[in-house]
């Protein structure tokens, strides 16, 4: 038996989705982080891009790490279920649950100490395992909810509230992403919500390892002076590589663009990746070019955004295991239990 | 005098690893149970692997012994490095078996054993001028001489090449020319047999000989387990790995030759039980297997998974630790560290079988048992168990019996308006619903987490919340005493006031101490538990006595500890029982620490314990 959704009643002037939905049906618990935390715009990103991909909310499993980036989920998709797990272990459970049930989209919530510092083994590795995923890192170069240490994504040179200096280089997610073979790799702003929406669902129908580096400044430990994930600092600093719109469907283009100026690529599962060039010489499917082209724009001084590589057929862990079409955890006896029969085979090879 | 002894004695095998060894020993041990006699049979592998030394011991024991027995009647030196060592290790007036192919000192033998040369390198550079098959074959040619001196009937050996060899005559003739040639030789120039002989008998039944680790990961291919995560370490490692073979066969999907299962080599144990975890609470089936080490590092992640309710399986076949402590040897040391697995308050599930058949059973069960309970379950092997065959009951398997996967509740309930609290009592003991992501559109979607919260998984602080669900867990684990598998008790033949509790692998030990101390005059009714938390049955034979040893095979007495602990029992009346060198526990050393304490307690008048 199916059981369709039953959108909310609301106000009748809200605009509602492809399958009836508001925006509001993407809502979730209502936050208790700082105001004006990155953190809270991009929860806003993500119920804003579900809602426009008109994905059913129930279909979502959320999951994250500890700190305030993942305090998140719980602050958007109230309909899905969500998985706050363990410091920095938010990429194995994610896998697990993944390998369970390979019908349901994975969202993956993370902060830069949780997938830079004490989980970054994990983050490498799920990466590396091509789990078909959506992983953001809300990444503020802090440690917001044990109050302003420096992270691992902490630039050299960076200053703490208190003054202090950061000595310690600092790890790019983005290039380690796109070494470990993700297949969809981003870097946006929190406060660019044009850019990151977008990006957000771009990596949604991905289906490999989507990651997203989102530089989310935390108001209450790191956004004065000196720092270099304040929002002043990034809005400055900011270098956007092109500008995406995902599209599903033939939507004709409708903007005029200047020859070369845009750059399609179609995902697996028919989704059009639309990308509007900022720069011109940058090339989103060459991985090595773009891995090149990050060294030498962060030497600059530059923080280079948009969608920085795409893969658009990638593979992804199922595939390389070769599992059942049907998800794992819909099999039922017969398929999994060999029976007595079987076993006296083996019993009578046993002896 | 040479020892003499028929279906009972101890031989011992002195190989180098890689040399093709194994098989050809495993030949020598099948034939013996082929001919109805039973056998206890052991590999034994230093963690150091200089010089490659690999040793391989068959106790034959007509009157079905299946401990270890120590001592070696027979040792088949094939290994130069170990040389000095293995011939100590022989009993007075045992043999030697060795390669004469190099003359020997006299001073590098003993003269209290019996010494046997064979030419065998000789034999086989005569024949054969492979070089690996020179090698192989030798180790063939030494179980046609066995044959001849140990009484072995030669067409059991053929059967079982044959068997091996199926379809394949080209491989199956060499083999067999190999062992005649050996026969022969040892029929034309030695005294056939020895003291020690072999007797057809029909002991064996329709027993099976298995490792425990392989009856595991089979357990778990029947209990519905479809994803296995996992970090290499000895003595686990063939657990995960039998798993797969055990897949590839029973779990591959006819039509497509898909599989119905998935398994992940994570990158350290972290990330293992994460996966298992993550696959459980979406509603598969999912275990790890690991080792002491691993279960250290586990911790963190078996607190998330006792306080969020998710099932998961471990398999932890144990080592001798602390820290990497002997690797490659057998203790029972994680009891402690699995019962109360994490910080803050926490207690699980352990399960402890006695030999394979119980690795298979519990394996199996280990699942049904999590979901159920909807709390991670330990399955405690050893070293001993899990790598060694072991002779045993064949596995069985009821076609009626269905995967229960505890309380679900589905889309269709849901849809009907039930009540879903996930951390709800509805039923009075202590175990919740869940629902599987994704189930339904607008109902039944929860948030879990490993912070506190109310019965509809709200997140909250107050305090009274936290007790509420801490109590129910406790509670949880009450209704869980009734469901693990109960302890298995064996009254002794005359009444007593003395008992013994024991479990896991010390038990066929046990069982022959336990024949062995009654004909000293020492009467002992005894307990086998199979599970914590302990069954009400624990407490009560432990009430019935007024003194009960404790065995096992650790330093600290761990199950004491937590039979002390949770059955508030007075020390005093538990007395411990512990070996712990690494070696398997033998019948011999527990029937002279028994008799020891239980002279010095006047269980029995002094002097009664001596032969
Ligand atoms: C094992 C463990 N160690 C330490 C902590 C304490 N802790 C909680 S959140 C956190 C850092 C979070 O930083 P980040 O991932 O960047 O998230 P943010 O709060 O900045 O969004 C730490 C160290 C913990 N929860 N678990
Ligand atoms: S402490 Fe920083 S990261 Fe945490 S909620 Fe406040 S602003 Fe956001
Ligand atoms: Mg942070």
């Amino acid at each position: 038996m199916s059981f369709l959704p039953k959108p909310k009643l609301h106000h009748p002037k809200l605009p509602t989705n492809e399958l009836g939905f508001t925006r509001r049906d993407y809502e979730g618990a209502i936050s208790t982080l700082c105001a004006g935390c990155g953190h809270d715009s991009i929860s806003a990103a993500i119920i804003q891009a579900c809602w426009e991909l008109s994905i059913e909310p129930h279909r979502v499993a959320k999951m994250s790490g500890i700190g305030c980036s993942s305090k998140t989920p719980d602050y958007f998709l109230g309909a899905s279920h969500g998985f706050n797990s363990v410091h920095g272990r938010m990429p194995s459970v994610l896998t697990g649950a993944n390998l369970a049930n390979r019908d349901l989209i994975y969202l993956g919530v993370s902060g830069d100490g949780d997938s830079a510092s004490i989980g970054f083994g994990q983050f490498a590795h799920s990466i590396r395992r091509a789990v078909n995923m959506t992983y953001i890192v809300e990444n503020n170069g802090v440690y917001g909810l044990t109050k302003g240490q420096f992270s691992a994504t902490s630039d050299k040179g960076s200053k703490a509230k208190k003054g202090a200096v950061n000595t310690d280089e600092a790890i790019d997610l983005v290039g380690i992403a796109l070494q470990l073979g993700a297949t969809y790799v981003a870097r946006s702003f929190s406060g660019d919500k044009a850019q990151l929406v977008p990006l957000i669902k771009g990596a949604l129908r991905h289906p490999g390892p989507a990651f997203i580096d989102c530089i989310s400044p935390c108001v209450a430990f790191n956004n004065h002076e000196g720092s270099t994930k304040s929002y002043d600092f990034v809005r400055e600093h900011n270098e956007a590589m092109n500008q995406l719109d995902v599209i599903l469907g033939r939507e004709p283009i409708t903007t005029d663009y200047a020859p070369g100026e845009v750059r399609e690529v179609t995902q697996h599962d028919g989704s059009i990746l639309r990308l509007r060039k900022l720069h011109e010489e940058y090339d989103p499917t060459d991985r090595v070019a773009a891995m090149h082209h990050l060294h030498e724009r962060k030497a600059a001084g530059e923080i280079v955004t948009g969608l920085l590589y795409i893969d658009p057929d990638p593979e992804d862990l199922h595939s390389n295991l070769g599992t059942v079409e049907l998800p794992l955890n819909r099999l039922d006896d017969a398929a999994l239990v060999p029976g007595a029969a079987a076993l006296e085979k083996i019993n009578a090879a046993l002896r | 005098m040479p020892r003499d002894a028929t279906n009972d004695f101890v031989v011992k095998f002195a190989n180098v690893n890689g040399s093709g060894s194994a098989s050809a020993n495993q030949l020598f041990a099948k034939s013996i149970l082929r001919m109805g006699i039973p056998i206890a049979s052991r590999n034994i592998f230093p963690s150091n692997i200089q010089g490659l030394p690999t040793w391989f011991e068959v106790r034959v024991s007509g009157e079905g012994h299946l401990g270890r027995r120590g001592g070696v009647d027979l040792m088949v030196a094939m290994n130069p490095q170990t040389w000095d060592r293995d011939i100590a290790e022989i009993d007075p007036g045992g043999y030697l078996l060795y390669d004469s192919t190099r003359p020997m000192p006299a001073s590098r033998f003993r003269d209290d054993i019996q010494v046997i040369g064979i030419p065998l390198t000789q034999i086989c550079n005569a024949n054969y001028t492979d070089a690996r098959q020179r090698q192989l074959l030798k180790n063939i040619m030494y179980v046609g001489a066995l044959s001849a001196l140990l009484n072995i009937e030669p067409a059991v050996i053929e059967q079982l090449l044959a068997e091996q060899y199926k379809g394949k005559e080209k491989l199956a003739k060499p083999n067999r020319d190999a062992f005649h040639m050996g026969r022969d030789w040892a029929l034309e120039n030695l005294q056939c047999p020895l003291g020690l002989q072999l007797q057809r008998a029909d002991a064996v039944g329709n027993r099976i000989y298995v490792e425990g680790n392989a009856a595991a990961a089979l357990g778990a291919v029947y209990g519905g387990a479809t994803v296995c995560a996992w970090y290499p370490i000895t003595p686990s490692t063939s657990l995960a790995e039998a798993f797969e073979r055990h897949c590839k066969r029973l779990r591959t999907e006819p039509e497509t030759g898909r599989k119905r299962y998935a398994i992940v080599q994570a990158e350290d144990e972290l990330a293992s039980i994460g996966v298992v975890i993550g696959a459980a609470w979406n509603g598969a089936r999912a275990f790890t297997a690991t080792s002491g080490p691993g279960i250290s590092l586990m911790q963190e992640f078996v607190g998330l998974a006792y306080f969020a309710e998710i099932p998961a399986v471990i398999f932890d076949v144990q080592r001798a630790g602390p820290s990497t402590g002997m690797p490659t040897r057998t203790q029972q040391s994680d009891l402690l560290s699995a019962a109360y697995a994490s910080h803050g308050d926490t207690k699980h599930v352990v399960l402890l079988p006695e030999d394979p058949r119980e690795c298979f059973d519990f394996g199996a069960a280990s699942f049904d048992l999590a979901d159920r309970l909807q709390t991670p379950v330990f399955v405690l092997l050893d070293l001993d168990i899990g790598m060694n065959d072991w002779l045993c009951e064949p596995f069985a398997w009821d076609d009626s019996r269905r995967l229960d996967r505890g309380k679900v509740m589905t889309a269709e309930e849901l849809e009907a308006g039930r009540t879903f609290g996930r951390y709800l009592d509805t039923d009075g003991d202590g175990i919740p619903y869940r629902t599987y992501p994704g189930t339904h559109p607008s109902k039944g979607a929860f948030f879990t987490r490993g912070t506190s919260r109310d019965r509809f998984a709200k997140y909250t602080e107050v305090g009274a919340a936290y007790v509420d669900n801490m109590q129910r867990l406790l509670k949880k684990f009450e209704t869980a005493k009734s469901l693990v598998p109960h302890p298995v008790e064996r009254r002794a033949a005359e009444p007593t006031r003395t008992g013994v509790i024991y479990y896991g692998s010390s038990s066929a030990a046990m069982k022959e101490a336990l024949s062995a101390l009654e004909k000293d005059g020492i009467h002992l009714d005894a307990l086998r538990i199979r599970a914590f938390p302990f069954h009400d049955d624990v407490l009560d034979f432990i009430a019935r006595h007024d003194r009960v040893f404790v065995v096992e095979q650790n330093r600290d007495a761990q199950l004491r500890t937590l039979i002390m602990t949770e059955g508030n029992v007075d020390p005093a009346r538990l007395i411990p029982i512990l070996h712990y060198d690494g070696t398997p526990i033998t019948a011999r050393f527990i029937r002279a620490a028994i008799a020891d304490r239980a002279s010095a307690m006047q269980v029995v008048p002094i002097g009664a314990a001596a032969e």
